[in-house]
């Protein structure tokens, strides 16, 4: 008799099959602009430009996989990892709905208010971004003005600032540590500011070591 | 076929990803809404949270617009369209596609249209070069989602503690990263103190919205209070600008 998966395996089974045919079909598009105006590629070029781009942003992808997994749950990390954009937009979006609802990204209903978010987040992106390519002549003009400039600029700040006090004032002692950590590190070296997916991993591995010492101690 | 950056077979090959990458949003959607109606979610809750995400997702969304205008200029609209619809960011594109230009003994910043040859094998790098997550995840997701549950279960407090700080890790970063500028103003250059300020106005327009939860007991506000703090943080980002530039 056929073994019934649970919530869980689903996903991960769904998510496997998803992702690895999503992978496919992203390879198949030089493949198939190749084939169709009959252009090979500039295998030097590609090296080459694979040399200057991948050490550096595998390395980021490897560290964010290990990072963003546990944050994001099973079904919003298939989900987020293919739709990109994880750091300004699909794990605040998933944070902020857990927060919403007070719920556990380690229990089944924080695994579905993610994935809920991560799904509802990636559509509605999609969705702007094709009327954005179809109303692209009459939109550059706005959105590409320079009143407006400084706002799209300084996303980062107004989305951090206001996830962070929320996260910050429930759990302060936590905070402390890494918050001060990333403040020193950041003024002190101003260059680390084009590295934030590296400084990611170093704010979660100091923070869950000082976290544990004070759990250990009995002071959280 | 004459090739050109913005020729119709290239709007058709990219909505085909794209449209792929949209059904597995949907079809991950609805296997979770379906099991949180059998585990017994309120709808209404499960609602709540379409519709705030929906909400906050607006202007982070409308920023990716603005990527994709800016890399089409150089690139044609359906490859960026494409490439910051499916994992990509502009923090990412820009960098891939000006190394792959340079690895050709191109200059990005003067770049007016490219050969098929040249798109190909742009093409290559970008979708090449960041492509770690997609797999990594498959293969590595279920042991770590496997390890955080049996951690909760093994102990249920450090469990909780554990969570809180993986997103404070997170958050931590990027309050830092937002004073990266801040030694500027030791040199007499103000426009680092433009990330904090408006930091500072996310922050407290969110205590105004908590307030207004506790106080008024204005219960929606508890669904709106991010994207509200995010509009307002950005929209200050304006005249802080003009004060500071």
């Amino acid at each position: 008799m056929k073994k019934e998966r649970s919530y869980i395996d689903s996903v991960h089974h769904a998510g496997r099959i998803w992702n690895l045919s999503v992978m496919v079909i992203l390879l198949l598009f030089p493949v198939a602009v190749s084939l169709i105006f009959n252009a090979g590629i500039d295998w030097r070029g590609f090296a080459f430009g694979m040399l200057a781009t991948a050490p550096m942003y595998w390395a980021v992808g490897i560290i964010e996989t290990f990072t963003y997994v546990p944050m994001l749950g099973a079904g919003g990390s298939y989900l987020a990892f293919v739709t990109g954009n994880i750091t300004n937009l699909k794990a605040p979006a998933a944070l902020n709905a857990l927060e919403q609802v007070n719920a556990d990204i380690k229990t089944e209903e924080g695994e579905i208010v993610s994935t809920i978010a991560i799904a509802v987040s990636s559509i509605v992106t999609t969705l702007i971004i094709v009327l954005g390519v179809l109303l692209i002549t009459p939109l550059t003009p706005v959105l590409n003005s320079p009143a407006l400039a400084p706002a799209f600029d300084q996303i980062l700040p107004a989305l951090f600032g206001g996830l962070g006090v929320v996260y910050i004032a429930r759990n302060w002692k936590i905070a402390i540590a890494p918050v001060l950590l990333m403040l020193v590190l950041f003024t002190s070296i101003p260059a680390l500011g084009g590295l934030v997916s590296i400084m990611v991993p170093v704010g979660v591995l100091f923070s869950l070591a000082v976290s544990r010492i004070l759990y250990r101690k009995g002071l959280l | 076929m004459q090739f050109d950056v913005n020729h119709p077979v290239l709007y058709l090959l990219a909505g085909i990803v794209v449209l792929v990458v949209l059904a597995q949003s949907v079809a991950f959607l609805l296997r979770a809404w379906k099991r949180g109606k059998e585990i017994g979610m309120p709808m209404d809750k499960l609602r709540r949270i379409v519709i705030s995400t929906a909400v906050f997702t607006l202007a982070p969304a409308t920023a990716i617009v603005i990527s994709v205008i800016s890399l089409s200029k150089k690139l044609g609209i359906p490859l960026p369209w494409m490439r910051l619809s499916v994992v990509g960011a502009i923090t990412y594109e820009t960098p891939a596609a000006a190394n792959a230009l340079s690895a050709m003994g191109l200059e990005w910043a003067e770049i007016t249209s490219l050969s098929a040859t040249q798109y190909v094998t742009v093409a290559a790098v970008m979708t090449m070069g960041i492509m770690v997550g997609i797999w990594l995840v498959p293969v590595v997701g279920k042991k770590l989602i496997g390890g955080m549950i049996s951690l909760e279960k093994r102990d249920r407090k450090w469990g909780e503690i554990f969570s809180a700080s993986l997103f404070l890790g997170m958050i931590s970063a990027f309050l830092g990263y937002v004073f990266s500028d801040f030694s500027s103003v030791f040199h007499g250059d103000t426009s680092g103190l433009i990330p904090p300020l408006v930091m500072l106005v996310s922050a407290a327009m969110m205590g105004v919205c908590a307030l207004a939860l506790k106080k008024l007991n204005w219960r929606w506000m508890n669904d709106y209070a991010l994207p509200i703090s995010l509009i307002v943080g950005m929209a200050s980002a304006i005249p802080i600008t003009a004060w500071l530039s």
